[in-house]
């Protein structure tokens, strides 16, 4: 589904990301995983067109789409949440997320219809099942920080994704919060059939649910596999699981 | 808080009492108000022309000028020069000014924040230059005094038989003709942004990154926004040109451009009606404090400090607030 082919990018001869290859299969929970500046954001943003690389390739559903416009990705069927929340903060939860319905399927060019009714059963059904609905009316900026990463992801979602891509998704969350939104977006990924690609710092998320894992250590993979190959790994255990406990 | 306003005006529909009102202006009111008036409709216009890129989509202009003496001079030298009927001057002005936008903004939007705001005021400081320049077309220095009215021979026609229409004079006639329009105007430009399109263009406004990602074409829509922010502005300088009767370089300088910026400040650019009430309260103000003193600046000035630092909303942002407070106090007693 997704192939990364020896990527690299540098900013002022500080090599971020160096040569990183990897595949996430149609339908698999993978995750990335690396130590602070491992370069996780900046592979991130060089897969979803927000950065172009200096060399390599990212290849979608067979389609070489390395360094196109976000909104193209997007419409190609990449979704896409933020590590730092990105929502739109003065709009309400309704809005937020019905602004990506309308854009999606391209009613973003109608001057004269009034937006307020368009797609309102597919809104209230994605807040739904992101259990958003009751502060629908609310300005999104005033959540708590753990609803606007449900409302992220009910944006991402209502792009119809076919894959998946969740910069630290429970980044700042309570423990108790983090188990619930693993849980919700296990559940969606189950139920829509889509293809998972995550970073995350939390172990424990990522050995549960992952398939599979690539290790990121200064801008190179170090190791790729599933949960169990990757636990052994020595070079792992040296770098990076060693030295966080 | 867009819509917190929008929702009231569905209720009360206050935009058509104010529009019915103003047609009173002339029958009430002395002739000096009238003028004043007419002098508000356009500016309002012009004003929330450039609120759909200040409000809504978060773009800060500062040389929205450029496109109001674009228009000025489209139906002036239409209408002076070419005996062009206001019929196809008009229309022209927002034609014109699009165009012009249509090249300009595309640069301009290539940029963001303060170089957007700068490259806009470079681009209207070519037109005012170009107008000041160029004499054999826009009159240069000395501009183009004396841009015909259009013909009202069949508002004096009617009269005849419909007596409530006779009795007033061109200028009567023109301030009329100025509200009809500049109500369709409004009409449209309120349609705009209640549209999916306006949606598109307040995510931007919020979170740009964002808007990219779910599908928006940021750069497109940007422009799109800026060529209609310029037609707009093209045919409220259509009318001004003809209500100061005469075009000059100055509709284009950089003054002009901060004097609407400030009206959209001071009325609330959160609000649809915000800039319309700014050049109201602005325009009514300069009047009343220009007759008792000359330090008209220096009041204007500590005018828009209290505002900004008391009501970041403006005036219209105040107005809600007030609202909301009357409104809430007995449903939650």
């Amino acid at each position: 589904m997704l192939d990364v082919r020896e990527v690299r990018k540098s900013f002022d001869g500080f090599q971020a990301v160096g040569g990183v290859s990897f595949t996430v299969p149609r339908g698999s929970i993978s995750a990335i995983i690396g130590p602070n500046g491992a370069g996780k954001t900046t592979l991130f943003n060089l897969i979803t067109g927000h950065l172009v690389p200096d060399g390599g390739q990212v290849v979608f559903k067979e389609r070489d789409v390395t360094g196109i416009a976000p909104h193209d990705l997007c419409r190609l069927g990449m979704g896409r949440s933020f590590q730092r929340t990105n929502i739109f903060p003065r709009l309400t939860v309704y809005e937020n997320v019905q602004a990506a319905f309308v854009c999606h399927r391209g009613r973003g060019w109608n001057l004269f219809t009034p937006v307020e009714r368009l797609y309102r059963p597919e809104t209230e059904a994605l807040l739904q099942a992101v259990g958003l609905l009751e502060k629908a009316d609310e300005t999104s900026g005033f959540l708590s920080h753990g609803n606007q990463k449900q409302l992220e992801l009910g944006i991402t979602l209502a792009l119809e994704p076919e894959i998946l891509l969740l910069d630290e998704p429970t980044a700042g969350m309570s423990a108790t919060e983090t188990r619930e939104s693993i849980r919700l977006i296990e559940r969606i990924a189950a139920d829509r059939g889509l293809t998972l690609l995550f970073t995350e710092h939390d172990m424990e998320v990522v050995f549960s649910i992952a398939h599979r894992i690539t290790v990121l250590h200064q801008g190179r993979v170090i190791a790729d596999g599933t949960p169990a190959e990757v636990r052994g790994d020595p070079e792992v255990r040296r770098v990076y699981l060693g030295e966080g406990r | 808080m867009v819509s917190a306003v929008g929702g009231a005006g569905r209720r009360v529909p206050w935009a058509l009492l104010v529009l019915v009102a103003a047609f009173f202006v002339p029958a009430a009111g002395s002739r000096f108000y009238t003028f004043l008036a007419n002098d508000v409709v356009i500016w309002a216009l012009f004003a929330t022309s450039l609120n759909l890129l200040v409000g809504y989509t978060g773009l800060v202009s500062f040389g929205h000028a450029a496109y109001f003496g674009i228009g000025a001079y489209t139906t002036g030298i239409l209408m002076k020069k070419a005996g062009v009927t206001f019929l196809l001057a008009f229309p022209a002005a927002g034609v014109v000014a699009a165009l012009f936008a249509l090249v300009f903004g595309f640069f301009c939007v290539r940029l963001t924040k303060i170089y957007f705001a700068m490259l806009t005021l470079a681009f209207a400081q070519i037109v005012w230059a170009i107008c000041f320049k160029w004499n054999e077309v826009t009159g240069g220095e000395q501009g183009m005094p004396e841009i015909p009215y259009p013909d009202f021979g069949w508002l004096e026609r009617i009269g005849t038989v419909l007596p409530v229409v006779a009795g007033y004079r061109t200028s009567e006639h023109f301030y009329f003709l100025t509200l009809v329009l500049v109500a369709v105007c409004f009409w449209i430009l309120r349609r705009i942004v209640a549209s999916p399109f306006g949606r598109m263009l307040t995510t931007i406004r919020e979170n740009p990154e964002r808007a990219e990602f779910i599908g928006v074409n940021v750069r497109r829509y940007e422009l799109a926004v800026f060529v209609l922010a310029g037609a707009f502005a093209g045919l409220a300088g259509g009318l001004f040109g003809i209500f100061n009767r005469g075009v000059f370089a100055d509709f284009a300088y950089w003054t002009k451009s901060s004097e609407v910026l400030i009206m959209t400040l001071l009325g609330g650019m959160g609000a649809f009606y915000g800039p319309a009430l700014g050049a109201l309260v602005l325009l009514w103000l300069n009047q009343q404090i220009v007759s008792v003193t000359e330090y008209w600046p220096l009041i204007l000035g500590s005018i828009l400090v209290i505002l900004l630092f008391v009501f970041p909303g403006g005036l219209a942002g105040a107005l809600g607030a007030l609202r909301d407070r009357l409104v809430r106090r007995p449903s939650g007693a």
